[in-house]
């Protein structure tokens, strides 16, 4: 059960690339990254989601923390979510704040 | 194993003892419950009678418990055991209780250690988190209590405060409600499905809907298969509460993955976002335990005669008709009750609750009813239930009947029984009615006198008995489906299938039907007090003749959404019904009538009529009662609105009436006449046509005709817009 997660800073826009499985063991990795993607002033967070093979409802939480670390100026996007993980983002109305993008060309 | 999300920068954040491998210290016995804390989970839960507890904790799904801490001795502070547990996995995690303890059922201990038992406060409960789906029947704690994260993001939401006297509310069951596939949602049969149709629901102009129990139950709870049809009954309608703090996880699309509360968070808000209120159907009455012989989950295992009303032998009361009863009025379950229902209207922003036979909550242990229950008054002055609208089902399955006198502090409201049985008897042309009918159409203030029409739900139909379609094509119930020989279900249904036993083509009796559809409607929708639909019934829903379906997961049930197209004339006419009660105060007012003009408008608040003018008839033939409310005195005389006049036919001959006049200026308009074709029978609020004749106008038979007034066109200069 591998996961990784990655941060790049390109100006005011932050990507955080995820790949593996995000679940209760690997999500506290997640918001550490988030942590330290909100350090500095952010137009956008990109949240590149196209390598994750699995989240869980933890996984899903680390949203909600994203979204409350971030400024209110900051947008976050989720990108290329699979097509279960994106039904239940919507379900459970995490996707109010958040938007949702099929592919990485935004 | 050992994830903490948590720093720990407080020295009571760290273990001081380790039980079965787990780091863990005393825990601190409020809140009751599974509770977060930095770095673990406080874990509290009382038991009087109880002589040692062990905290049972599984991996989700796992056959068997991955560990059993007990609760050392210093870990109790009077009958509470509390524990902080670290390195807990919270998503993977179900966790019960084993109590120790007397097996004396005489004495009222039904202590039973082979058990693991739920968390009485769990906010989630694991085991049929997918409807239907066929447990598996040995499992051993069937139902798991699981944690919830309370990081759900309202985004400002709260609960709207719509003043009770302007409610319009619709009765709804979460699944039946989008289940059928003609529904065309995504997530048929859920609360994410329920979503998506707040479309239609702002549509049909209703403010409130009262969803039926959500809280967890076993749908397959007394299942069976039918002899014959191979059809899998079901407890459908889920009055059995397995869990009151955790939401129905079948009622979720999402509720295989744990995140029911989520989704039906969503739906709150949702409907919020559409100006509705929710309002739940709560039962606590008794719980899911049934009597003797019923499955030991929760209740009956950590504190069995402080939660359950026992006979001096200690056997079940059943004022409940299901086995046991609740003891609402004991000073813990009291407490249990006030908690949970703060609980779901601070967690969940819930806007009311309609308790299930709630004559129940003001028995005492014993089961003689109070003349002041306290659990009554508590739920009535608490201060997180303020702005809640509290309505109670004001009888039991005991005999206790108390329509119009249930303990109410002011604040609560009733389902008006009697207005159900007197609106419908007088529909199918009962004599005798004219005076009772008008008691009941202006909010019945020999029963709520000085607390209000706001005291009565008035309702035709609810999801107990016939739907309206239903009750004007079925003289007799039929309940063969629900295989106990038609036995089951009311028989005292009022109601009447116009001549023929169910589904007809005689296109006379169908437009007969119709008719009668519509002045329930435009009846209920005119009356004072709080007006509640059963859902379904705007469209002509059919249970065919069904009066008790509370087993039929299946379209006789469910809402059949292509009726939306086929009844469309039933379904525009409702709407208008409600837009013409929401475009009208004088409608709404919280209080009773008065029968005088204090308002000094030169008309009462209420006038009552006849065939003549001013000359009611309330002898015992008569079949007709029209009434006039002045649009001057609407809301107590606070604001100003129209004249509204309103004339029920149930004779099966046409009256020609003769109108009560307007003030000078004032022209009648026809807002609805159930006689007239579609789209003749109502018209949009402002669009109404004049009435040909101002003197006179001629009411078909069994029909209702509601006319409005404008304000006086010597007083209209001068008016601002009322409401």
């Amino acid at each position: 059960m591998s996961f990784d997660a990655t941060l790049d800073m390109a100006g005011r826009t932050a990507t955080i690339r995820l790949a593996g499985s995000l679940d209760t063991a690997t999500a506290p990795m997640f918001r550490e990254v988030i942590e330290q993607a909100s350090t500095g002033p952010l137009e956008l967070l990109v949240l590149n989601m196209e390598n994750l093979s699995y989240m869980s409802s933890a996984g899903l939480r680390c949203l909600l923390f994203a979204r409350q670390k971030m400024g209110e100026d900051t947008r976050v996007m989720v990108l290329g979510a699979n097509p279960e993980v994106s039904r239940t983002i919507r379900l459970t109305g995490f996707d109010q704040s958040i938007t949702m993008s099929r592919h990485v060309a935004d | 194993m050992s994830v903490e999300h948590v720093p720990r920068d407080r020295i009571d954040s760290y273990p001081t003892h380790r039980i079965a491998g787990y780091g863990v210290r005393p825990g601190r016995p409020m809140p009751f419950g599974a509770t977060l804390v930095p770095g673990g989970v406080n874990f509290s839960v009382f038991s009087n009678g109880a002589d040692a507890m062990s905290l049972v904790l599984y991996r989700r799904g796992a056959p068997a418990p991955m560990a059993e801490l007990p609760f050392p001795r210093g870990f109790r502070v009077g009958g509470v055991f509390a524990m902080v547990v670290y390195g807990l996995d919270y998503e993977d995690l179900e966790y019960g209780y084993r109590a120790y303890g007397p097996e004396r059922p005489r004495f009222g201990d039904r202590f039973d250690p082979t058990r693991v038992l739920a968390d009485p406060y769990a906010r989630s409960v694991s085991g049929r988190d997918v409807w239907g789906a066929v447990p598996d029947w040995e499992r051993e704690y069937p139902y798991r209590s699981r944690l919830v994260f309370d990081d759900f993001d309202w985004d400002g939401d709260t609960p709207l405060r719509v003043p009770a006297e302007d409610l319009v509310v619709y009765e709804a069951h979460v699944r039946g409600f989008t289940r059928n596939p003609n529904s065309g949602v995504r997530s048929p049969g859920t609360y994410a499905g329920l979503a998506e149709k707040i479309p239609y629901l702002r549509e049909l102009g209703v403010n409130c809907v009262e969803l039926m129990p959500v809280f967890e139950f076993d749908e397959f709870e007394n299942s069976r298969v039918l002899p014959g049809t191979g059809e899998r009954l079901y407890n459908y309608w889920g009055y059995s509460t397995l869990g009151f703090y955790a939401p129905k996880a079948g009622y979720a699309a999402t509720g295989r993955y744990g995140m029911q509360a989520d989704e039906l968070k969503t739906l709150v808000r949702q409907l919020h976002r559409a100006g509705i209120e929710v309002v739940l159907d709560v039962v606590f009455n008794h719980t899911a335990e049934g009597n003797e012989n019923g499955p030991t989950i929760s209740f009956r295992g950590l504190d069995n005669a402080v939660y359950y009303m026992l006979t001096p032998s200690g056997q079940y009361y059943n004022f409940s008709g299901t086995g046991n009863t609740f003891n609402c009025n004991h000073p813990v379950v009291r407490d249990f009750v006030l908690d949970c229902l703060r609980f779901w209207a601070s967690e969940y922003h819930i806007d009311g609750f309609r308790f299930d036979l709630a004559a129940i909550l003001d028995r005492d242990i014993h089961g003689a009813p109070l003349a002041n229950p306290p659990l009554l008054e508590s739920l009535a002055h608490d201060p997180v239930l303020r702005d809640c609208k509290l309505i109670a089902e004001a009888w039991d399955a005991g005999g206790l009947y108390q329509v119009g006198n249930f303990p109410n502090y002011g604040r609560w409201a009733e389902w008006n029984g009697k207005y159900r049985d007197t609106v419908r008897r007088f529909l199918k042309g009962d004599p005798a009615l004219a005076g009772e009918m008008a008691t009941r159409y202006t909010g019945s203030s020999d029963l709520y006198g000085g607390r209000g029409a706001v005291a009565s739900v008035n309702f035709v139909t609810c999801h107990d008995g016939f739907t309206l379609n239903d009750l004007v094509s079925y003289d007799e119930k039929h309940n063969e489906a629900n295989g106990e020989g038609n036995r089951d279900g009311a028989d005292d249904n009022n109601s009447w299938n116009h001549g023929v036993e169910g589904p007809t083509d005689d296109p006379d009796i169908a437009a007969l039907r119709l008719r009668q559809l519509k002045n329930a409607m435009a009846i209920l929708l005119t009356s004072h007090g709080v007006p509640m639909l059963l859902a379904g019934d705007e469209v002509a829903n059919t249970q065919n003749g069904n009066n008790n379906a509370y087993c039929h997961d299946s379209e006789l049930s469910w809402f059949d959404w292509e009726l939306v197209e086929k009844n469309a004339e039933l379904l525009s006419f409702v709407r208008a019904c409600v837009a013409f009660r929401h475009a009208h105060p004088v409608l709404r007012g919280a209080g009773h009538f008065r029968g005088t003009d204090y308002a000094g408008t030169g008309y009462q608040d209420l006038s009552w009529h006849g065939v003549r003018a001013w000359e009611p008839d309330w002898s015992p033939g008569s079949r007709f009662v029209a009434s006039l409310r002045c649009g001057g005195h609407a809301k107590g005389g606070t604001v100003q609105d129209d004249f509204v006049y309103v004339a029920v036919n149930s004779h099966w001959e046409a009256l020609d009436v003769e109108l009560p006049r307007l003030p000078e200026g004032a022209r009648w308009r026809v807002f609805a006449d159930t006689s007239l074709p579609a789209p003749r029978d109502a018209h949009a609020p402002g669009t109404e046509p004049e009435a040909a004749d101002q003197a006179a106008y001629r009411v078909g038979p069994r029909s209702v005709v509601v006319l409005v007034g404008p304000r006086a066109a010597a007083q209209a200069s001068s008016d601002n817009p009322s409401d």
